[in-house]
């Protein structure tokens, strides 16, 4: 931003009020630091709470004001929450669902984006007007009778209605390839079609691979939103050895006689961690998704 | 005759082709998850259907005995008393850490960015249990920082006027999302525009209202449109931290809806529910495209 333009002008600097300007400017540069600092460890405190409280001994939970740093650690809390519930068995039913999901959300939503992005057919348009529109209806509206249809198929407490859907698109991913694959030259098709490239080649070997930082994006995206979403799992799952995390970690909340914050708070550490990993390692793309999401505004 | 048609329209026939093909994941996830439920929502909400009783048409008396339901009026309040509180702050708190984050001499933005971004992909469900424990009226962390402050905090979670304004407050942690939404759109405004401003003599505040906020009013606009949908369906917070409660101050729309399909089984009455969400939604929708015009500047204009 430009706010602070003018450094370099000369009548300034040669003028005498030059270090009260420049000391001004220091000043505020550092109660910015101040701020923001504080402000970041409001976000980050949270989490630091969540991560010491599942280290903290019983005695330490209840003493006020609260210890900062948990004395003695105490590990044992993450032991006894998987013993408590089957926090293993939760971890790779969701991460079963996010795999699945992601391969779902990856081939159908590209492959539908590239065919509203390369071709014009009749209806394409009122199509594409029709896409755009679905992305306004609520998932309240067609849950219910969806759930009808899930159950007719026998399917109610198994995993299959959380991940076949994403084999058949979705909106907004489909949205965002397109506008993504637009911008590919269309020179690039034309020359492969006439080296004798095949329609389904040229989706495959020439856009998907000029692709990869708008798929890594789609990518992220659906597995986060599978990995964190509750209401799916609490309308179609009942089992225990079904259960992904987020339900699983419900329930393990819910039926506690009384509450094991540190038992929780360590089963929470084993939920959010991969999601925290994932980030740390692809932070671009989570960034850059938001940006480009926020464009279309 | 096949052999007679022309090239170009062969072409276009290819296409065509294509397009289904490749179109088609789509198409049928569209009948069989949109289109076919929605003529379904529409017709159960017209029906007295249960997973438990034989299903009888009632024409539009799943509508009317809406007027008549009390709780659902509370629902709708709270709905909107959240929205009401939830879209403005996250707003204003994602524009400044923006702002702030943008500055030219901040040091160690991406780090900054990346702190503020991270609470806000954490799994709901995580976030609240946790925020539970945050809101603890003795222990808890935020209480704990009032009383440093001399302020003695509210029993948020147990006391119906505070219950709302504590998710309000937890709600801000995914303020991230908002403020990348809005750096990005920041970093798109020209600097000729800031220098062009102040040859004029304008200052930060004049320069805040006269130019930034034009420039990044498509940001603001999306920011608004789809923090409204998203309050109006709120439902995971309250469903584990209240469960509604205390005395209905956190019975949300979505989970009013929610325990009226799949606790009490009136699959019928919830599907008028939805609908009716659907229209509100719609509607808020479209009032605030018509009101963007006014408002909003895309580039080039």
């Amino acid at each position: 931003m430009a706010v602070n333009r003018g450094v370099g002008d000369p009548q300034v600097t040669a003028a005498p009020t030059f270090s009260i300007y420049r000391a001004l400017r220091l000043t505020e540069t550092l109660a910015v630091h101040v701020v923001v600092l504080a402000g970041g460890l409001f976000f980050a405190f949270p989490f630091y709470w969540l991560i010491i409280t599942s280290l903290k001994t019983d005695t330490q939970l209840f003493i006020w004001p609260p210890a900062l740093i948990p004395a003695p650690v105490e590990l044992k809390h993450y032991g006894d929450a998987l013993e408590a519930v089957p926090l293993v068995r939760y971890f790779f039913n969701s991460l079963y669902l996010a795999v699945l999901n992601v391969l779902g959300v990856l081939f159908s939503c590209s492959i539908v984006a590239y065919a509203f992005a390369r071709y014009r057919a009749p209806g394409s348009r009122v199509l594409f007007a029709v896409l755009l529109a679905t992305m306004m209806l609520p998932a309240h509206v067609t849950m219910i009778p969806l759930f009808i249809v899930f159950r007719s198929l026998d399917w109610v407490d198994t995993l299959r209605p959380l991940w076949v859907p994403a084999f058949l698109g979705n909106a907004f991913f489909i949205f965002l390839l397109r506008q993504f694959f637009m911008s590919i030259p269309q020179e690039l098709f034309d020359a492969a079609r006439i080296d004798g490239c095949s329609e389904f080649g040229q989706y495959w070997r020439i856009m998907l691979p000029l692709s990869k930082p708008a798929l890594t994006t789609v990518a992220i995206f659906q597995f986060q939103f599978t990995w964190n979403d509750f209401l799916g799992p609490l309308i179609y799952i009942n089992s225990q050895d079904k259960k992904p995390l987020a339900l699983g970690l419900q329930d393990f909340y819910k039926t506690q006689a009384t509450v094991e914050w540190q038992q929780l708070m360590a089963a929470s550490v084993m939920m959010v961690l991969p999601v925290v990993l994932l980030f740390f390692f692809l932070q671009r793309y989570f960034i850059e998704g938001i940006a480009l999401t926020g464009l279309k505004g | 005759m096949v052999k007679r048609t022309p090239i170009l329209r062969s072409l276009r026939a290819r296409e065509t082709f294509w397009f289904y093909v490749f179109a088609s994941p789509w198409i049928l996830g569209f009948l069989l998850f949109y289109f076919g439920p929605m003529i379904a929502s529409f017709w159960l909400s017209l029906t007295n259907y249960s997973v438990l009783l034989p299903t009888r048409f009632m024409g539009f008396s799943n509508y009317s005995a809406m007027f008549e339901d009390n709780l659902l009026g509370i629902s709708i309040w709270n709905t909107a008393y959240y929205a009401a509180l939830a879209v403005p702050t996250s707003m204003a708190a994602g524009l400044g850490l923006a702002m702030v984050l943008n500055r030219g001499d901040l040091r160690g933005r991406s780090f900054l960015r990346s702190a503020f971004y991270v609470p806000a992909i954490m799994p709901l469900v995580a976030v609240s249990i946790l925020w539970i424990w945050l809101l603890q009226p003795r222990f808890g962390l935020i209480n704990t920082l009032l009383y440093f402050l001399s302020i003695k905090g509210p029993n948020w979670l147990g006391d119906p006027a505070w219950s709302k304004p504590g998710l309000v407050v937890m709600n801000l942690t995914g303020v991230g999302i908002n403020m990348v939404i809005f750096l990005a759109a920041l970093q798109g405004v020209p600097t000729h525009l800031y220098e062009a401003a102040e040859l004029d003599g304008a200052n930060r505040l004049r320069k805040f209202w006269h130019v930034t906020i034009p420039m990044i009013s498509p940001a603001i606009f999306f920011v608004v449109v789809i923090g409204f949908i998203n309050s109006f369906q709120v439902f995971t917070q309250a469903y584990i931290m209240t469960e509604g409660g205390p005395a209905d101050s956190t019975l949300f729309y979505v989970l009013y809806l929610y325990r009226h399909a799949f606790n009490y089984f009136k699959m019928g009455y919830a599907s008028a529910m939805a609908w009716l969400l659907f229209v509100v939604i719609v509607a808020l929708t479209y009032i605030q495209f018509r009101l963007s015009l006014r408002w909003v500047h895309y580039g080039g204009q």
